[in-house]
């Protein structure tokens, strides 16, 4: 009766949400393959993205941001599944437990980067604490960027700590989703912790795993401030050569070309957890 | 008899084991979130001298002080930016309510051909690269004549923020019972004024906490304002250009500062934290 009378309501509040995504999101989107797709003078060519390619920097910024991604997701998957299990027991002050790790999700890059600088400082907290143990006897430079793969780890610790509560809150979610009856179920047949998560919840818990993954791997390919906290210029990821053309040498046609870059390799990573992690209607099909 | 308590004991101590280990997990992972925020935290409240002197640190610091964050505020145009973040947020915060706060309540209240698409729609933003909205953006602003400004960096959060103040606001009217909103209804209220007089002023406390949390994300933004704004930065944007060439207790002091809406935030909207992704599976 009232979808009779006011049917065009709902549509009428949604107009302006998708006006503005139209103007922020897709007219960007395409203007930023058009610039990609332009030389400095405005003229068709592909010359913006062999300048991309053949950049000093290109391939080591796309293997490095690659690298992290592919070293941040498993650590990240687990921490977040072993908190999402605690929040599912329902331990006392299960409040209390969700608002402690969900602290991360209002951190910004900059602040993270910044939070373990103070850690991996040369008279930082690390070595303060190593030192005071005796475990070692004079600071160790952790951030001199003499190894690539040990600036990596650092960006990989710091992003597990400020990037994990977004993957724990869809996991909680997930988990909340899932029927009561089918863990004491298990638990009647005598299933162990173990048993239930492997052969109940992860089974379950799939579909949702599928978002963690696609939403976390999309967010981890613009890495960028932390990167520039922790490693100065020691290592470069995509997002930074993007900025790096924009604003130090004032080329936004291969500023565009990184973006454009940045977006390809979102979608491919999300065609590659559509394929490897099937849901079941996607399997009947 | 006697071999049932035998065989049941072993499968309660068993129990109470694992709730013990959960408790440890619970800890250590907790204490893993924690730690980083209380070090960063007495990193900016030990006055430079100490801070840039003594090693090893001591995790209880001897001596507490405002000094090391009088420093920053110092520095030039520190300030300045504190401010213009500030004033972004808030620009945000109106511009994200006011669009996105209908079309959760659209979500929330009717069922109507296209919701699913345009609730997929909405997600799908939110997974969507910064780096390609900000760069072309930049070439518009300059057109424009809104590079370097606050409108304009406002309007790049307001995008971002957008998606998260839709699904907030949906989930802030999906709590608050539609029932009181048709009672109001057949005793005469027009919808509208159902909306203004009933599920509205429910609504507000959760409103609220969505208000807070489209000005956090305008407040942590660094990638886009750090292009959109060079000669008039915001504060994260002021920070990340001068990372390198400033004194390691300026970047303690201005990561705490940065840091502290943050947390706050996470308080204010931990009712809605699960809403936020959670019906992203159904």
């Amino acid at each position: 009766m009232r979808a009779g009378r006011l049917g065009w309501a709902p549509y009428a509040l949604l107009l302006p949400s998708l006006a503005y995504l139209a103007i922020f999101f897709a007219a960007p989107m395409l203007g930023a393959f058009g610039l990609a797709f332009q030389d400095g003078d405005g003229s068709w060519s592909l010359a913006s993205i062999q300048r991309m390619l053949n950049d000093f920097n290109f391939m080591r910024a796309l293997t490095t941001t690659l690298l992290l991604v592919i070293l941040v997701l498993p650590v990240q998957l687990v921490l977040a599944m072993g908190m999402a299990l605690v929040i599912n027991a329902r331990l006392k002050g299960a409040g209390l437990w969700l608002y402690i790790f969900a602290l991360p999700l209002g951190i910004s890059e900059l602040a993270a980067g910044i939070v373990w600088v103070s850690i991996f400082t040369q008279t930082g907290w690390l070595n303060s604490i190593l030192q005071t143990l005796g475990i070692i006897d004079r600071p160790i430079i952790w951030q001199s960027g003499e190894s690539q793969w040990l600036l990596i780890l650092l960006v990989v610790i710091a992003e597990s700590w400020r990037a994990t509560s977004i993957i724990m809150i869809i996991l909680v979610a997930g988990l909340q989703s899932i029927p009561p009856e089918y863990l004491e179920a298990a638990e009647v047949y005598g299933a162990t912790t173990w048993q239930k998560v492997r052969r109940v919840i992860l089974p379950m818990l799939r579909p949702t795993l599928q978002v963690a993954l696609i939403l976390r791997t999309i967010l981890a390919f613009q890495v960028f401030a932390t990167v520039v906290a922790l490693a100065g210029t020691g290592t470069v990821v995509l997002a930074q050569e993007a900025r790096r053309w924009a604003v130090v040498i004032d080329n936004d046609n291969v500023a565009a070309a990184y973006a454009g870059l940045i977006l390809l390799l979102s979608i491919a990573s999300t065609l590659v957890f559509l394929w490897l992690l099937p849901t079941r209607e996607e399997e009947r099909q | 008899m006697t071999a049932r308590p035998a065989s049941a004991r072993p499968g309660m101590r068993r129990r109470q084991l694992g709730r013990a280990l959960t408790y440890v997990a619970a800890t250590l992972l907790a204490a893993f979130v924690l730690a980083p925020i209380y070090l960063i935290a007495i990193s900016a409240l030990t006055p430079p001298e100490i801070a840039l002197t003594q090693y090893p640190r001591p995790l209880v610091p001897t001596e507490i002080s405002f000094d090391t964050i009088r420093f920053f505020l110092d520095a030039a145009g520190v300030v300045d930016a504190f401010w213009r973040s500030v004033y972004v947020g808030i620009i945000t915060l109106v511009l994200a309510l006011l669009i996105g706060a209908p079309a959760g309540y659209a979500i929330a209240r009717y069922a109507f051909r296209g919701r699913e698409t345009y609730r997929l729609l909405v997600l799908s933003t939110r997974a969507f690269p910064v780096v390609i909205l900000a760069i072309p953006l930049a070439v518009t602003y300059i057109r424009l004549g809104i590079n370097d400004s606050i409108i304009g960096v406002a309007l790049m959060h307001t995008a971002l923020a957008l998606p998260f103040a839709i699904l907030i606001t949906s989930s802030v009217f999906i709590s608050v019972p539609r029932e009181l909103e048709e009672a109001a209804q057949t005793l005469g209220c027009h919808p509208i004024q159902a909306f203004l007089r009933v599920s509205l002023p429910l609504a507000l406390p959760g409103l609220a906490a969505a208000a807070i949390f489209t000005w956090v994300i305008s407040w942590n933004d660094v990638f886009a304002a750090s292009i959109l704004t060079l000669r008039e930065p915001t504060l994260p944007a002021r920070v990340l250009t001068s990372l390198t060439q400033s004194r390691i207790t300026f970047q303690f002091a201005a990561g705490f500062i940065m840091l502290i809406p943050s947390i706050v935030v996470i308080f204010f909207i931990r009712r809605y934290l699960l809403g936020l992704w959670g019906r992203v599976v159904k």
